[in-house]
C-alpha cells in the first residue's frame, strides 16, 4: 500500500513554506541579522530531524533489529529531505557568512590590523574559507549520499527479495555510522560552536547529536502516529509507539545528561575562556536557558515514565510538541545569542523561518512516502514486526 | 514468540531445558577438574601477595609508594579507575541489554554481573588503601562533626565518588544475587548430600518457584534493571569528574563523562571475553557461549574502542583549537615527551587494534578474541596512567615538574589484586550456577537450534 497525498498535506506544507516565506522577506526588511540568524538556525534544526531519522535506520540495520521494519519508510522518507537541507547549508554560508561567523572577517588575521586576533589566527588553519566550505560540501554529500543509497537498496529489496539487498543495507549502513560519527561532531563545531569561534567544549559535538536525536525520534513518533490515525501501518500496535516511546523518554534523559556534563564542568571550573559562553546566556538569556533545561528534561520524564502514557497516541503527540519546542529552543540558544548578540529576540522572523524549513520537510517528506510501498515487504525480520508484542 | 529464520541460533546441540539444567549444574556437583586448582592455587599466591603488600602500605605509610609532591596520583588511582570501568559491562549486559531486548545477553550476564562485583570490590581496595590511613577511611562518610572529623565537602566529586561507588555495589550485588534465588534453589533441590541441601537451601532464601515467587522476581528484576541502567552512565561519569572539575591541562574537558563511559564499556567487555572464552572450555559450555555472543560482544568493543578513539583525536584536536598553550603542550608532551611510550601504547592497544574487528574471520575467532581482550585491557590500563601521570608530572611552573616511577609495593599491590579477583571469580565459578539457567530456559522455544530448526520446516509444509 503506498500513501495517498492528501489535499490537507499540501495546503498545510504550502502555507507553511508560504508564511515562512514572508517571515523571511520581513525579517531580512528590518533586520537582517535576525533573519541570518533564523536562517541558519531553522535550516540546521530541520535537517538534524532529517539526519537523525537516516542515524536510526543505519542503526536498525546495523544492530538486527526487527520490530522496526515497518516504520523503515519513514525513516527512508525523512531522509530524502537531506540534499535540500544540504544545499541550504551551503547557500546560507556562501551569502550569509559575514553575518554569521565572524570568524570570516579578514581583518582578524591581519597582524599589521589594529582588529588582529590571536586566537582567531591560531584556528586559521582550521577555520578558513576553502576548507570550511569543502567541509560543508562533504558533510551535505556524505549524508544526502547514503540516505538515498539506503532508500534505494530497500525499494531493490521490494522486487528482487531475497536477502542480498538486506546484507547491502547493513554494509552501507555501517559505513554510514562511521562517517556520521566523525562528521556529526566536525559538523557541530563548523556551523554551530565556530559562532563563537574563540569558544570550545569537547564535548559540543556529542550534546548536539543527542539533541539532534532526541528531535528526530520525537518526529518519528509523531509521524508514524499521524500515518496510523490517517488509517495506514495497519500492523503497527501499542508496542511500536510504546518502544518509539521509550526511545524518546531514554534518550531525552541522555541528551539532559550531556547538557549537565558539559555545563556543571565549565561552571565548576570557572575558567573564563570557557564560562563566557554560559555568562553571557544566563546574563541575556536567562528565562530561556532556564526553559531549555525544564522543558527538555522534566516534561520527557514526568510524563513519559509510565509504561501506560508511553502507549496513549496523543500523549506522546501532545508531549512530542513540547519536546519540539524545547529543543528549537535549545538551537536557538546555541545560535541566536553568538550571531545576533544580547538583543536577539524570539519574533515573526525567527519562528516564520522555521515554519519555512518545516513546510519544505513536510512536503518533501510526504512526497517521498507517497512513491514507495509503505512497508517494506520483503525485508528477512518483517514478520518479527508484525507480531511484535511487548 | 516468533524470531525471524535470519536470526542465528543461540542455544546450539538441540538443548532441552532438562539438558540446560544438567550442562549447567555439573560444575557444582562434580568435583574440580586439575585445571581449575592451578588457576586457584596461582591466584591465591597472588592474594596473598597483595595482603603482604598492602599490610606493607597500611603499616608504612604511602611513603613506600613511587608519588612525590607532584604527581600524587599515580599507580592507586590508575587501578581503582581501571577496575571501576571494568565493572561496567556486567551492569550493561543485566540492565541495558535487558531492556534492549538482547536475548543473547542470557548465556553471558551471571558470570559478566560477578565480574562486576569481584572488580568494584578490587576498585574499592584501592580507594580505601590510597587514603594511606585506612583506619580514618570512615570519614569519607558524612557523619556527623561530634564523630571527631569535619562535615564532608560535598563540593568535592571524591564524596560524590564515595556515594557512587558504594551505590554501585550494593545495587549490583542485590541485582546479581536477585537472579541467582532460583538457580539456587535448583541445585538446592538437586543436591545429594546434606551440606549442599543446606547451604544451597540457605541462600535460595526459601524459593519453592510458585507462580507468586516468580511474579515477585520479575517485577524487582524490572526495578533492578531500571536502577542500574542509570548506573552504567553515572559511576563513570563521577569518576571522569574526579579529574574534569579540576583545572589541571588535561584533566578539564568536558567530554571526559562520556568518554569515560565509553572506554568503562570497552574494557568491561573486553574483560568479560577473557573470562569466558576460558570458562566455555574449562566448564565445557561451548553450546550456551558461541561464536554469536563472542561476535556481538567484540561488535560492541569495536564500537566502543571507536567512540574512545574519537574522543582522543576530539580532545587533541580541541587543544590545538581552543589556542590554550597549557592545554596544547599537555597533549603534544603525552604524545612526544617523557611518557610518549605509554601513549603511543595507548593509541595502539585502544584505537588500532579493535578495528582489526572489521574483519568477520577475526571477530569470530576465539584464540584471536582472547588475546585481544587482554590487548585491549593493557590499553585501557595505559590510557588512565596517561590521564592521571602524563597531567600531573607537568604543571604550570617549572616548579612543579617532576616524573614518577612505581616501587615494587605498588606493583605489588595491582597484581596481587588482579589475584584477588581471579579467586573471587575461580570460587564463583566452582560454587554458583555460571549461567542465570532458570532465564536461559526462556528462550530454548524460540532460539534453540532445535527451534530454529522447527521453524524451518514449517516454513517449508
Amino acid at each position: 500500500m503506498n500513501y495517498v497525498i492528501t489535499k490537507n498535506n499540501k495546503t498545510l506544507s504550502f502555507v507553511l513554506m508560504g508564511v515562512g516565506i514572508l517571515s523571511i522577506v520581513y525579517g531580512f526588511a528590518t533586520d537582517s541579522l535576525r533573519a541570518w540568524g533564523s536562517l541558519l538556525m531553522s535550516n540546521f534544526y530541520v535537517m538534524a530531524i532529517a539526519l537523525a531519522g537516516v542515524f536510526f535506520l543505519a542503526v536498525q540495520y546495523v544492530a538486527e533489529v526487527g520490530w522496526s521494519v515497518q516504520i523503515k519508510r519513514v525513516l527512508m522518507a525523512m531522509g530524502t529531505y537531506l540534499p535540500y537541507a544540504g544545499g541550504f547549508l551551503i547557500l546560507i554560508f556562501a551569502v550569509g557568512h559575514h553575518d554569521l561567523y565572524f570568524w570570516t572577517h579578514h581583518e582578524y588575521y591581519d597582524k599589521a590590523s589594529p582588529e588582529y586576533d590571536r586566537l582567531l589566527d591560531g584556528k586559521h588553519a582550521f577555520l578558513n574559507m576553502p576548507f570550511y566550505i569543502a567541509r560543508l560540501v562533504l558533510y551535505a554529500g556524505i549524508w544526502s549520499y547514503f540516505a538515498l543509497m539506503l532508500r534505494k537498496e530497500s525499494l531493490k529489496e521490494d522486487i528482487v527479495g531475497g536477502v542480498i539487498n538486506y546484507k547491502k543495507s547493513v554494509k552501507l549502513s555501517a559505513i554510514f555510522l562511521v562517517l556520521f560519527a566523525v562528521s556529526s561532531s566536525t559538523s557541530a563545531w563548523d556551523i554551530l560552536m565556530s559562532i563563537d569561534a574563540h569558544w570550545f567544549s569537547t564535548l559540543f559535538g556529542w550534546y548536539i547529536f543527542a539533541g539532534m536525536f532526541v528531535s528526530g525520534l520525537t518526529v518519528i513518533a509523531m509521524l508514524v502516529i499521524y500515518l496510523k490515525r490517517s488509517g495506514y501501518l495497519p500492523n503497527v500496535n501499542d508496542s511500536h509507539i510504546h518502544d518509539l516511546g521509550k526511545f524518546m523518554f531514554a534518550f531525552s534523559i541522555f541528551w539532559t545528561y550531556l547538557w549537565f556534563s558539559q555545563f556543571m564542568l565549565i561552571w565548576y571550573a570557572n575558567l573564563p575562556e570557557e564560562v563566557a559562553y554560559y555568562a553571557f546566556r544566563q546574563d541575556h538569556f536567562k528565562a530561556i536557558f532556564v526553559l531549555n533545561f525544564l522543558i527538555n528534561f522534566f516534561c520527557p520524564f514526568l510524563i513519559l515514565m509510565t509504561r501506560d502514557s508511553k502507549r496513549i497516541k496523543g500523549l506522546i503527540l501532545f508531549i512530542g510538541s513540547i519536546m519540539l519546542i524545547g529543543h528549537w529552543l535549545d538551537v536557538y540558544l546555541i545560535v541566536m545569542p553568538g550571531v545576533v548578540g544580547e538583543h536577539a529576540k524570539i519574533g515573526i522572523t525567527e519562528i516564520g523561518t522555521t515554519c519555512f524549513f518545516a513546510g519544505l520537510f513536510l512536503y518533501v517528506f510526504f512526497n517521498s512516502l507517497s512513491k514507495a510501498p509503505l512497508v517494506p515487504k520483503n525485508h528477512p525480520m518483517l514478520g518479527e514486526s508484525l507480531h511484535h508484542q511487548i | 514468540m516468533y524470531e525471524a529464520s535470519i536470526r542465528e541460533p543461540l542455544i546450539l546441540g538441540d538443548k532441552t531445558t532438562h539438558d540446560i539444567t544438567e550442562d549447567i549444574c555439573r560444575p557444582i556437583e562434580g568435583k574440580a577438574n586439575k585445571y581449575w586448582w592451578w588457576c586457584f592455587g596461582v591466584s591465591v599466591a597472588a592474594l596473598i601477595w597483595w595482603v603482604l603488600c598492602v599490610s606493607i602500605t597500611v603499616g608504612q605509610g604511602i611513603g613506600v609508594w613511587g608519588l612525590n609532591n607532584v604527581v600524587d596520583w599515580g599507580w592507586d588511582i590508575t587501578n581503582f579507575v581501571w577496575w571501576v570501568g571494568i565493572g561496567h559491562a556486567g551492569t550493561l549486559i543485566s540492565a541495558v541489554l535487558l531492556l534492549f531486548r538482547q536475548k543473547w545477553r542470557l548465556s553471558i550476564n551471571r558470570a559478566a554481573e560477578a565480574m562486576t562485583i569481584f572488580a568494584v570490590i578490587c576498585a574499592a581496595s584501592f580507594l580505601l588503601t590510597h587514603t594511606g590511613r585506612p583506619w580514618l577511611d570512615y570519614t569519607l562518610f558524612p557523619l556527623p562533626n561530634q564523630f571527631g572529623s569535619l562535615w564532608v565537602n560535598f563540593n568535592s566529586p571524591l564524596v560524590w565518588d564515595t556515594f557512587a561507588v558504594s551505590t554501585y555495589f550494593s545495587v549490583s550485588l542485590v541485582f546479581w544475587y536477585t537472579g541467582l534465588i532460583p538457580d539456587f534453589a535448583v541445585v538446592r533441590d538437586r543436591a545429594k548430600t546434606k551440606g549442599m541441601k543446606f547451604w544451597y537451601g540457605l541462600l535460595s532464601f526459601g524459593w519453592v518457584g510458585s507462580a507468586k515467587n516468580w511474579q515477585r522476581f520479575e517485577e524487582v528484576s524490572l526495578v533492578l534493571a531500571g536502577m542500574s541502567t542509570p548506573l552504567v552512565l553515572s559511576v563513570h561519569t563521577i569518576v571522569s569528574m574526579d579529574f574534569a572539575t579540576s583545572i589541571v591541562p588535561g584533566w578539564h574537558t568536558t567530554i571526559f563523562p562520556p568518554y569515560f563511559v565509553a572506554g568503562a564499556i570497552f574494557s568491561g567487555f573486553a574483560m568479560v571475553q577473557t573470562l569466558l572464552i576460558i570458562t566455555r572450555k574449562v566448564l565445557s559450555l561451548e553450546n550456551y557461549i558461541t561464536t554469536y555472543h563472542i561476535d556481538m560482544m567484540n561488535r560492541i568493543i569495536m564500537i566502543t574502542g571507536s567512540i574512545v578513539g574519537i574522543a582522543y583525536i576530539t580532545e587533541f584536536f580541541i587543544s590545538w583549537y581552543s589556542g590554550v598553550e597549557y592545554e596544547s603542550y599537555c597533549f603534544v608532551n603525552r604524545a612526544t615527551g617523557y611518557y610518549w611510550w605509554a601513549y603511543w601504547s595507548m593509541m595502539t592497544c585502544n584505537v588500532i587494534s579493535p578495528q582489526l574487528f572489521w574483519f568477520k574471520k577475526l571477530r569470530t575467532n576465539f584464540t584471536f578474541t582472547f588475546i585481544l581482550s587482554i590487548v585491549v585491557n593493557i590499553g585501557m590500563w595505559f590510557e588512565r596512567f596517561v590521564i592521571i601521570v602524563t597531567s600531573l608530572h607537568r604543571a604550570y611552573l617549572p616548579s612543579e615538574w617532576s616524573t614518577y616511577h612505581p616501587t615494587w609495593v605498588e606493583v605489588g599491590i595491582f597484581i596481587g589484586s588482579i589475584g584477588l579477583f581471579f579467586t573471587c571469580f575461580l570460587l564463583f565459578a566452582r560454587f554458583f550456577p555460571v549461567i542465570a539457567m532458570s532465564e536461559l530456559k526462556t528462550i530454548v522455544k524460540s532460539s534453540s537450534s532445535q527451534a530454529k530448526r522447527e521453524f524451518k520446516e514449517e516454513a517449508h509444509h
